[in-house]
């Protein structure tokens, strides 16, 4: 896009930008590091990703106050209007994936020692490493400013939520099994939904990208295949 | 009961915006100025009651389109006007046309407060007295109050009538100027750039005042400020290089133009 007449603009524009795509280098470490710990039991790494949620705090404040500096200043429309909104959206986003990795890093304490099989903590770094390629590449996404591409992403939540709900079926397997892996268990599947969620925020970025370049919502319903709200419910 | 959803409300408001009747209709609009052609057959109707903002770059010709709607380019030397123009069904460069009378019509404000060098109460009653609107010194008291009113003046200077009108604060001035355009009883009214002369409370007054005038009065607006737009209109038209690039809803106009023309004016980016 062209260059604004008055270049300081562009430099508060810049700003936001380059706040946005360091945050999200964060966000990605944390969740990564988070389930990391968690397989590992690995509490000094938990320990980590507690600390560094400050510092997304921090940055989602800084991005916010400057985008509101910005609207008081320079009254933005159009493109300049819903970059500065989308920015502010996405910071918001990116934050809660900080949370929510350092919610899985807490309960690392918890679910530590209590011999977790390995074979659910293989389903849940499976189900990492898809919420991790999603928010990897809607950060890419974010630097091009493809709206096809955020399409594509969010399309891609379907397969994250299928694992969260075999993963679900899988805990509650191992709960009814023997009381004991009731508290490990009830632990994991928070950590399971906190990654599912993690994809959400990750898709709610390609939509906000995908309304940053057009200007128009991403059409059609968000693919949805999460059916733990229902699963176990009696049937009529 | 049947709540709609905000689409759908979105929806209906712009089916009502576009079955607002046109006031005027201007087609293949061209004007020359001798030899140099100032506009190229402009396309652009004018919705009734509707605030419609004229914005552009210095020189694109908005301000001319603006002229040509009650004809003051007539007054200008050289000034040669093509196309077609309606006010209602008329034809308003149809020779048979009684300018004075289409000026009453389609009243103007300019960007310069210009009151006359009269008390402030012969500024206002000035057109209805060439007009023949008012006869009596009843009628005459009556419209004067009536136009200072719906211009905003009225408790400002209805102990003082009878000052100079050229005594009054730039921004009070402007409205006189706009109760005495008010005062003939225009369907339209023209304003070339009305609060670039004005501070900013001054301007706000005027902006509320045609947000106000909107329900009876059809508004064309020629103004340098996209906020000023953004903010009295409901209809923009985006001139550039004397040709029309896009008319638009203003709301859709000031968040996604479909231009890329207009996207870099109004955001101040390098065309």
């Amino acid at each position: 896009m062209s260059m604004h007449i008055m270049s300081a603009y562009d430099e508060e524009l810049k700003y936001l930008t380059r706040r946005i795509s360091e945050m999200g280098g964060i966000a990605e470490q944390m969740v990564g590091e988070s389930v990391r710990a968690l397989v590992n039991s690995d509490l000094a790494l938990a320990q980590k990703v507690i600390s560094d949620d400050a510092i997304l705090d921090e940055a989602e404040r800084q991005i916010g106050e400057k985008a509101i500096i910005t609207i008081a200043k320079r009254q933005p429309v159009a493109a300049d209007l819903r970059e500065i909104m989308g920015s502010i959206r996405i910071a918001s986003d990116l934050e809660r994936v900080g949370d929510l990795g350092k919610n899985n890093a807490k309960r690392v304490i918890a679910v530590a020692g209590s011999g977790i099989p390995r074979k659910l903590a293989r389903g849940l770094e499976h189900l990492a490493e898809l919420a991790l390629v999603q928010l990897k590449e809607v950060l890419d996404v974010y630097a091009s400013r493809s709206p096809e591409k955020a399409n594509s992403i969010r399309e891609r939540d379907e397969e994250i939520d299928a694992i969260y709900t075999s993963l679900f079926r899988e805990l509650l397997t191992y709960m009814m099994e023997d009381p004991r892996n009731i508290t490990p268990c009830t632990h994991l599947l928070f950590c399971a939904k906190n990654i599912e969620r993690i994809g959400d925020h990750a898709t709610n970025i390609a939509e906000t990208i995908y309304y940053m370049a057009t200007g128009a919502q991403p059409e059609g319903e968000r693919p949805k295949d999460d059916n733990t709200s229902t699963l176990g419910a009696v049937k009529d | 009961m049947n709540i709609m959803s905000e689409a759908a409300v979105e929806k209906a408001l712009d089916q009502k915006m576009n079955t607002v009747p046109y006031k005027m209709i201007g087609k293949d609009v061209s004007v020359y100025y001798g030899e140099k052609r100032a506009l190229f057959d402009v396309n652009l109707n004018i919705r009734e009651n509707t605030v419609t903002a004229l914005i552009g770059p210095s020189g694109c010709g908005k301000s001319t389109f603006l002229r040509t709607l009650n004809r003051m380019n007539d007054t200008i030397e050289n000034c040669r006007v093509t196309g077609k123009i309606t006010l209602d069904e008329d034809d308003i460069y149809d020779p048979t046309i009684d300018v004075v009378e289409l000026r009453a019509r389609v009243g103007m404000v300019f960007q310069k407060p210009n009151p006359f060098p009269k008390s402030i109460y012969d500024n206002v009653a000035y057109g209805p007295r060439i007009h023949g609107l008012a006869r009596t010194k009843a009628e005459f008291d009556d419209v004067v109050e009536t136009s200072l009113q719906k211009a905003g003046l009225w408790n400002e200077v209805k102990d003082r009538l009878q000052e100079p009108g050229t005594g009054l604060s730039g921004g009070q001035q402007q409205r006189l100027c706009i109760a005495r355009a008010v005062a003939v009883s225009p369907e339209v009214i023209l304003m070339d750039e009305p609060c670039s002369a004005l501070d900013p409370i001054a301007t706000a007054k005027v902006e509320e005042l045609i947000h106000e005038l909107r329900s009876n009065f059809t508004i064309v607006i020629v103004t340098h400020s996209m906020q000023q737009a953004a903010r009295v209109s409901q209809r923009t038209a985006m001139f550039h290089l004397g040709n029309l690039v896009e008319e638009n809803d203003t709301d859709k106009m000031f968040t996604n133009p479909d231009d890329q023309r207009t996207q870099d004016y109004i955001m101040g980016r390098f065309g």
